[in-house]
């Protein structure tokens, strides 16, 4: 190559392999096509409603109670999330037990298995004459077409976020701080709260947060065991597609809206989360 | 008093409150996650074989399954094509905007598919934006085939993506740059360099692709419109025998999606033990 040449490449450097108008191309056809288009169009139908109708649809009664339901559901299953999760991340990662390795591979059987399917699963499971609602009913506690249900079918499809969020950092946590703290004759639990949580706590938040989020927008697991009575037990996007067989197109848009809001909030501050879960770790090592 | 070596009281101490933990996590793991699995086989099964053929063999659940078929075999190739792409395209170079590209497609992720579905009725509804021309053109996408595989694509956006980045990123282009100075012409770079280097994680999201694929319930129960025996895929058709109270009829359909969850499952194992 000439001398002349090089400075025109050197320039260039970043853009030496080729493909890039292809790739681009491809990627903003499917993008724009599939995801942003239609997106484009629940926002401007949002737009189009405008804020005084928008404010009442969004605060009717049932509109707020399906959003409650969701939440304080939502609420309930990460909960379970959380404290399930964390133990199954702990257990993966600290002990030696037979089953270990099949242990960690049936944690992503809630993500592999269609949400219809395990609705389907967990309302029969959970019906008054199934194996677990026969054996609840006594106790007075009834799971099917109650809050409970719901929280069932939300926990269940989003298990695995918390203990896929924490099992990597606690797998590179450095021992030294551990081992510092049991040489000054820390307890075992006190080790646990001190040193080791504080440096999970980031990832475990990012699987937090994806859990609730997941939960929020769970649909097919739901609508099979919820019994979905209006003001009881209808979470808000089934009321937003309730409002859609009704061709009530604005109350459909100002559910979904919001609960697009919602997700993309999570987003959002899982996104920093995560970044800020990096630093840590980069810090650290 | 002086602080014991570590190891000295530990074994006595700590035999207690591991296998406690490992005993509660195995059971909580049982009754939340593999019995539920396992009931579906059971309850499927429960009335014998041959009512089981019969249910799955069903004029309506058999059309469901060939359309759930047909909506992956449509979906895989175009979601490959795309997830190659938008990998190549965030490893291979540096561009205003490339952050924001990988947070967009990541979005279908965090997005109910209930809502994916609203924005495309939205879209291509009666009273939708390009509904009306599409009418007047006498084009058909929602309660339709074309429908049913634009959310699907939808809600697997970044499926593919997701597995060949890192592995892309990780591996550098070093290699790609060398068949290049030596004369490769830009295909074969791609067939004879990225591809054998990427072909696990591309087969690995591809299963993922598909399984999420043939699975979707929310997305598609809002634009198919749900008619028995036409735009019914097998998820949708598991919801339509257990409100007919058909439940064994329910639990023999979803016995095929169980299968395609446990493939997933082995598959994801055998790349980890490939990786670990």
């Amino acid at each position: 190559m000439t001398p002349v040449n090089a400075p025109a490449s050197t320039r260039r450097s970043k853009r030496v392999l080729p493909g890039f108008g292809l790739t681009m191309g491809m990627t903003l056809t499917y993008l724009g096509v599939i995801v942003l288009l239609p997106v484009i169009a629940l926002v401007l139908k949002g737009a189009e409603i405008g804020p005084a109708r928008f404010f009442a649809i969004a605060t009717a009664p049932r509109t707020m109670a399906a959003l409650q339901l969701t939440l304080t559901a939502a609420a309930m299953a990460t909960v379970f999330n959380a404290v399930y999760g964390l133990l199954m991340a702990w257990v993966l990662v600290r002990y030696d037990f037979p089953g270990k390795r099949l242990l960690d591979a049936m944690v992503d059987i809630p993500f592999a298995l269609p949400t219809a399917v395990a609705g389907l699963a967990l309302s029969a499971l959970f019906a008054t004459n199934g194996w677990y609602g026969a054996l609840l009913e006594p106790l007075g506690i009834k799971v099917v077409f109650t809050i409970w249900g719901v929280a069932v079918a939300m926990s269940f499809t989003s298990i695995p976020f918390v203990i896929r969020a924490v099992q990597p950092v606690l797998e590179d946590l450095d021992p030294q701080y551990e081992q510092a703290a049991v040489t000054l004759g820390a307890h075992p639990f006190t080790i646990f709260c001190r040193v080791i949580f504080p440096a999970i706590l980031p990832a475990f938040l990012v699987g937090v947060t994806l859990s609730f989020a997941r939960s929020l927008g769970e649909f097919g697991a739901v609508v099979f065991i919820a019994g979905n009575l209006p003001m009881e037990t209808e979470i808000a996007s089934l009321l937003a597609v309730i409002r859609l067989e009704e061709y009530d197109y604005n109350g459909a848009s100002v559910i979904a809206l919001m609960l697009l809001l919602i997700a993309l909030l999570l987003l959002a501050v899982s996104n920093l989360m995560q970044a800020q879960a990096l630093r840590y770790k980069g810090g650290g090592s | 008093m002086q602080a014991p070596p570590p190891g000295a009281l530990a074994p006595r101490a700590s035999q207690f409150v591991p296998r406690l933990l490992i005993g509660v996590a195995l059971a909580l793991t049982a009754i939340f996650v593999v019995v539920p699995m396992a009931y579906i086989f059971h309850r499927a099964f429960a009335e014998g074989w041959r009512l089981f053929a019969a249910n799955v063999l069903e004029p309506n659940t058999l059309h469901a399954i060939g359309l759930t078929a047909l909506v992956a075999v449509l979906v895989l190739p175009v979601n490959i094509a795309f997830g190659i792409a938008s990998a190549w395209l965030i490893a291979r170079f540096t561009f205003p905007g490339r952050k924001l590209l990988l947070t967009l497609i990541e979005i279908p992720f965090s997005i109910s598919p209930i809502i994916a579905g609203i924005c495309y009725l939205l879209l291509y509804g009666r009273q939708g934006l390009i509904g009306p021309w599409l009418i007047a053109h006498d084009m058909q996408i929602l309660f339709a085939l074309p429908g049913i595989v634009m959310v699907t694509l939808f809600v697997t956006a970044p499926f593919v993506m997701r597995e060949v980045l890192p592995l892309m990123q990780a591996q550098g282009s070093e290699q790609e740059q060398a068949a290049l100075t030596l004369g490769a012409s830009g295909w074969q770079v791609f067939r004879r360099v990225t591809l054998p280097n990427i072909r696990w994680a591309l087969l690995y999201g591809a299963v993922l692709c598909g399984a999420r694929a043939v699975g979707e319930f929310g997305g598609v129960s809002v634009v198919s419109g749900n008619i028995r025996g036409q735009t019914n895929t097998l998820p949708l058709q598991i919801e339509l025998l257990f409100n007919d109270l058909n439940v064994t009829g329910a639990f023999a359909a979803a016995t095929m999606l169980t299968l395609i969850a446990l493939v997933v499952l082995v598959m994801k194992t055998l790349m980890e033990m490939r990786r670990g």
